[in-house]
């Protein structure tokens, strides 16, 4: 005798072990990244204020807290969540990408996407275009590794020699990487909504849609005004 | 008018399938799309080759037995289950890529034919509110708000047909799981057990092998009962409360 | 022919034998009809809690009364094996019923009571129904509400949370509760999720994808069942301490009709031919309002829900030249509000076998609406213009939103915009294996629940009481009564009984000469063949010309069916060809069968229209003092013998016995 049904059922499951709670791992991480990328883009657009202010800003930075901080603290506190949060983050997206894969290995011959919009579909590849881009980033701008200009004590010097138009690639890297980002928030933001279980009608879906939309450009149009305005002469 | 089809062929579920090509004429605009297909049945049937094995019952768009990935779309392009699908929405000289639905959880038993129990296991799992037979208090006792009566039928007429996984990039089935979250969820019969059915009937998704989801919505555009994608918010938060409440 | 009303013979004398009458024997006569449920219940055998998990129940059939059963009975400590067809017990046909289902809870303080719809359900069913079955029904039809209420079931409510109730054909007060209009839906997932509560806590084992073709049977006494399992084809033996029956109608042998493509009468007929009586197998409901028949390929016929007839109203043109014109374009004038005109009292509320049969008769005047098919116009409008103007657009949206999308859907026609059209359609069968009062069947160990029982309908079934008997039966009519059976137990048998090894062979044999005939026609041209057939002459209005034909033509058509049917494939597959073949061999015996009692039985009542039987003014005339029994038909062999007629007289103590009028 043949039983088909029901041959097992999960015992013991629990809430922190499932798929959903890698979500809201990805969710919470992404919340870190929203509001470091946003206080990120307000700093630098102090750039607009010159270069004395610009110096100053990134000098009160590594002086902030002090002195309960050791000079450049707040920033290492910044480095260490970032880090933690890019780990979860990269993470809880590569498992899910890799359990999304596992769960369809034959493709269709032929499949529309009806309504997904282009951020939500490119949010893994994006993402490591974003990962790859805070990598050069770094190394430009930090560690001063790569596309060394300027003068290693003024901030400012850095950021403007960097995008002058005689090297027009560095500003079309990140101008790119902008886009990238600008598409990862639009759909970050409404998911982080969804995932917390913000949107759980069609007003609050409506709303968390509209604060993508909203802070993606915000965000990322804020943080493409440097290189371009440096590009074409406004800042110098 | 004419069409011609492309079929996905397999067997069983041992065996390798590939797409076959058939022309079919003398279809007509009221046909629907099965019955399209039960013409082509027949005529494969007089010429002696292996009829198309395909899941369909009620025909009236209720029961979710019927499936398909009709042209890329599950169910096909309109808004209905693929039996209420009908001719008139193709043109004459048509050619239509018929496919099952895909995923691992959803293994292929015949031609276009999945095995959608997983599901069945899903509610298992705890997809119910504990009520033996005999021990309900009188039904006018508790009323429920109108607004909250009304989303739990809303959304408690999923029919589990698997259109949602099907057409999720990532073989999610959060659309059914937080359908039937949903439902019980609203209702006040539903709160005793509301943390554990959600842990649990995750977890069995997970199980099963569907994937995680993503948020895009396409699993909301193809579902035939125009299932909002709310209610994976909704699920999402309460397992997030389970979370909290430790479970 | 005598004409002598006590002794005329039979017009069916030729096909069949007179038997011995029956009565059902396990009912307590000696208390009046009210109190026969409470007695009953008293005095059954039960079974101790310990002993429940060793005694073993197979339930073949998931839908509202085969899942609710299964569940009470895993709830209960039973070992349950459920089996079905479909993919998942979800898909059982209940699913699609969707109007509502009745309560006698007297919400809405208008005079409702047991005794209203008990009386609501016999009147109904013309006098042809087992009065201590109609009453028990209606009695035990508050509780079901309870019970799935607390599953919860999302009924329609009221804005001060308390349930909501609508009113449906035939009856005088609103005792209908619903959910939009898929209640049958919410129902039955209640149902379903209270079984697969029941198989995660191990009480019950699903198997499904898997038919049931054969009822083992030993000195009488049911042992168990021999299933295919439809996907490897193996042929599996399940063998258990009592077998239910909760597989539904057979109304498909009309081919076209609102049940599901895969609806049959195999598990039902299989017992019939092992010994289980058929009651009433003629007894169908037509239902009123169908979406007519648009062409040759159809399928299935989609039924749209009789509680429209609350609002819309029905009428064809008074001119014949109209037929052809936009309705709107007809005045008001020139309408026939034919069952306005005819019933003032009910109006379009009257039950479901006369609305189905005016409407035929308005088309047969040549007044029908809609594109001609085969020279007649089949159809008749359903116009929600005044419900529009009087309600609201929005009202009439929430209300009856997804019946007309589906209609839509269908015609692409706009119902907001055009008058509906409909049409009669075969619905529900009455009719079915013939149960005593504790469900079982003649055949001991073998009950029979839900619409596969001749049921407590009589010869016509009220709206939204399917629904009410499927439940009824499944979560406080059998629970109890099998366990006063389960209680003293026949003896089990082992695989090896001969019983089942013939049991098994006939099975294999059967399914290797489809396979193995290799003739010219598929089975679904022999199944149209028939329908078409039973449509014609056993359908809305019967006459003994027609019957005879139809049986002698359904005799000729199983012959060649069995030398000239053409199957593909193979047994060790999923083949859905062969699923059909042996589904359709089932129904052309049970159409020969219908056919029979159709034509004994010479009246008309409820469902039930002869042609030779009406009243001056074409009314149903019933006649009481040959037929007032149920027709309970025992299998009598292969070609050559014919069945026996077995008669079970109803008498009645709690309701007087009149010519039931809705005028």
């Amino acid at each position: 005798m043949t039983c088909v049904a029901t041959p097992t059922l999960v015992k013991g499951s629990r809430s922190t072990r499932s798929t959903i709670a890698l979500k809201i791992l990805m969710a919470v991480t992404g919340l870190v990244f929203i509001g470091y990328v946003l206080l990120h883009m307000y700093g630098n657009l102090k750039v607009f204020a010159g270069q004395e202010a610009f110096d100053e800003y990134a000098h009160h930075l590594r002086t902030f807290g002090e002195p309960m901080l050791p000079y450049g603290g707040l920033l290492w506190v910044i480095r260490a969540v970032l880090l933690l949060s890019v780990i979860g983050h990269a993470y809880s997206a590569f498992a899910l990408w890799s359990r999304a894969s596992k769960a369809r290995t034959h493709k269709y011959v032929m499949m529309k996407a009806v309504t997904a919009t282009l951020s939500s579909r490119m949010m893994r590849w994006g993402g490591v275009a974003l990962l790859l881009f805070v990598v050069f980033h770094l190394l430009h701008l930090t560690t001063h590794t790569i596309n060394v200009n300027g003068d290693p004590g003024s901030p400012y010097e850095r950021l403007v020699s960097s995008f002058q138009p005689g090297q027009w690639w560095v500003a079309v890297i990140y101008l790119l990487a902008m886009l990238a980002l600008a598409m990862h928030l639009r759909h970050g933001v409404f998911s982080v909504s969804q995932t917390l279980g913000y949107s759980n009608n069609a007003r609050s879906r409506a709303r968390a849609n509209f604060a993508g939309v909203f802070l993606a450009v915000v965000i990322a149009g804020g943080f493409a005004l440097v290189p371009l305005s440096i590009l074409f002469g406004i800042v110098d | 008018m004419k069409i011609k089809l492309k079929i996905w062929r397999q067997p069983n579920a041992g065996t390798k399938g590939a797409m076959h090509d058939y022309d079919l004429a003398e279809v007509s605009e009221d046909m629907s799309f099965l019955e399209m297909l039960d013409l082509l049945n027949e005529n494969l049937n007089e010429q002696g080759e292996d009829p198309v094995a395909f899941d369909s019952d009620c025909r009236e768009g209720i029961c979710g037995t019927c499936s398909l990935m009709i042209n890329g779309q599950a169910h096909g392009p309109d808004v209905a289950t693929t039996c209420q699908l009908h001719m008139r929405s193709f043109k004459d000289g048509d050619t239509i890529t018929v496919e099952p639905w895909r995923a691992e959880a959803f293994p292929v038993l015949k031609d276009l034919i999945v095995d959608r129990s997983a599901f069945d296991r899903i509610i298992q799992s705890g997809g119910f509110i504990s009520a033996n037979t005999g021990s309900a208090p009188e039904a006018n006792n508790l009323p429920v708000e109108k607004a909250k009566a009304d989303r739990a039928f809303d959304v408690a007429t999923c029919i589990g047909c698997g259109a949602c996984v099907a057409a999720c990039p990532n073989g999610s089935a959060s659309l059914f799981v937080g359908a039937k979250i949903t439902h019980l969820g609203e209702l006040p019969q539903g709160q005793p057990e509301r943390d554990m059915r959600v842990v649990d009937m995750v977890a069995q998704a997970d199980y099963e092998g569907f994937g995680g989801c993503t948020n895009i919505g396409e699993c909301t555009a193809a579902c035939p009962k125009e299932i909002p994608q709310d209610v994976i918010s909704q699920l999402n938060k309460d397992l997030r409360t389970a979370m909290k409440h430790g479970h | 022919m005598t004409e002598s009303t006590t002794t005329r013979v039979s017009d069916a004398a030729d096909y069949f034998t007179l038997g011995d009458a029956i009565a059902d024997t396990k009912a307590p006569h000696d208390v009046s009809v009210p109190q026969m449920w409470e007695e009953r219940k008293a005095h059954a055998n039960l079974v101790n809690p310990a002993n429940r998990r060793k005694i073993k129940v197979i339930m073949v059939g998931t839908g509202l009364a085969g899942a609710s059963a299964a569940a009470t009975l895993g709830e209960a400590g039973y070992h349950v094996e459920s089996f079905c067809y479909q993919d998942s017990p979800r898909r059982a046909h209940s699913i699609a019923a969707q109007g509502g289902i009745n309560a006698a809870k007297n919400y809405r303080n208008d005079g409702d009571s047991v005794y209203r719809l008990f009386y609501d359900t016999v009147k109904g069913g013309d006098f042809r129904s087992r009065e201590s079955n109609s009453w028990r029904l209606a009695e035990v039809s508050a509780s079901i509400i309870d019970q799935c209420v607390a599953q919860g079931v999302p009924f329609a409510r009221e804005y001060g949370g308390l349930l909501d109730n609508r009113s449906f054909g035939g009856v005088q007060v609103s005792r209908t509760f619903y959910a939009r209009g898929q209640t049958g839906q919410q129902l039955l997932i209640g149902a379903y999720q209270a079984l697969e509560r029941q198989v995660a806590a191990g009480t019950v084992t699903t198997h499904t994808r898997h038919e049931m073709l054969e009822l083992v049977v030993v000195d009488g006494v049911a042992k168990g069942i021999i299933v295919r399992d439809m996907v490897t084809g193996e042929i599996e033996t399940h063998l258990g301490d009592a077998v239910v029956l909760a597989t539904g109608g057979y109304g498909n042998v009309y081919f076209l009709s609102t049940n599901a493509m895969g609806c049959n009468v195999t598990a039902a007929w299989r017992a019939h031919r092992k010994g289980a009586y058929m009651g009433n197998p003629c007894y169908t409901q037509i239902h009123p309002t169908c979406i007519p028949v648009s062409g040759e390929n159809q399928s299935k016929l989609t039924l749209m829900s009789e509680s429209l007839r609350n609002d819309g109203r029905i009428w064809v043109p008074k001119k014949k030249e109209d037929c052809a014109k936009d309705p709107r374009d007809i005045p008001e004038e020139d309408r026939d509000y034919y069952l306005e005109r005819i019933y003032p009292a009910f109006g379009n509320l009257v039950p479901r076998d006369i609305a189905s049969r005016q409407a035929k008769y308005m088309c047969d005047d040549g007044r029908g609406v809609g594109p001609e098919v085969d020279g007649v116009r089949r159809g008749v409008y359903l116009d929600f213009a005044d419900a529009i103007d009087r309600l609201g657009l929005e009202a009439v949206k929430t209300k009856y939103g997804n019946l007309f999308d589906m209609y839509k859907q269908i015609t692409a026609e706009n119902p907001y915009e055009l008058p509906m059209r409909v049409y009669p359609a075969v619905h529900y069968v009455m009719g079915g294996l013939w149960v005593d009062y504790d469900l079982e069947s003649n055949v001991s160990g073998l009950f029979v629940a839900g619409e596969a029982n001749f049921s407590d309908q009589g010869a016509n079934r009220l709206g939204a009481s399917a629904l009410m008997q499927g439940l009824a039966d499944g979560y406080f009519v059998l629970p109890y009564t099998i366990a006063n059976y389960l209680a003293h137990p026949a003896e089990r048998i082992d695989e090896s009984h001969p019983a089942v090894v013939e049991a098994k062979q006939a099975v294999e044999e059967r399914i290797n000469h489809f396979l193995t005939v290799n003739g010219t026609r598929s089975v679904d041209s022999y199944h149209k063949e028939l329908g078409h057939l039973m449509w014609e002459y056993c359908g809305m209005e019967r006459s003994k010309e027609g019957l005879t034909h139809a049986i002698e033509s359904i005799r000729e058509l199983k012959a060649d069916f069995w030398k000239n049917v053409k199957v593909l494939g193979t047994a060790d597959t999923l083949n859905q060809s062969l699923e059909r073949a042996g589904r359709v061999a089932d129904f052309l015996e049970l159409g020969e069968l219908m056919c029979i009692d159709a034509l004994n039985r010479r009246e008309s009542a409820g469902g039930h229209f002869r042609a030779e039987s009406q009243t001056p003014d074409g009314e149903a005339e019933r006649i009481d003092e040959e037929f007032a029994y149920v027709a309970a038909w025992e299998w009598g062999g292969e070609d050559g013998h014919t069945p026996v007629l077995h008669q079970e007289a109803l008498s009645y103590e709690a309701i007087e016995m009149k010519a039931r009028s809705y005028k």
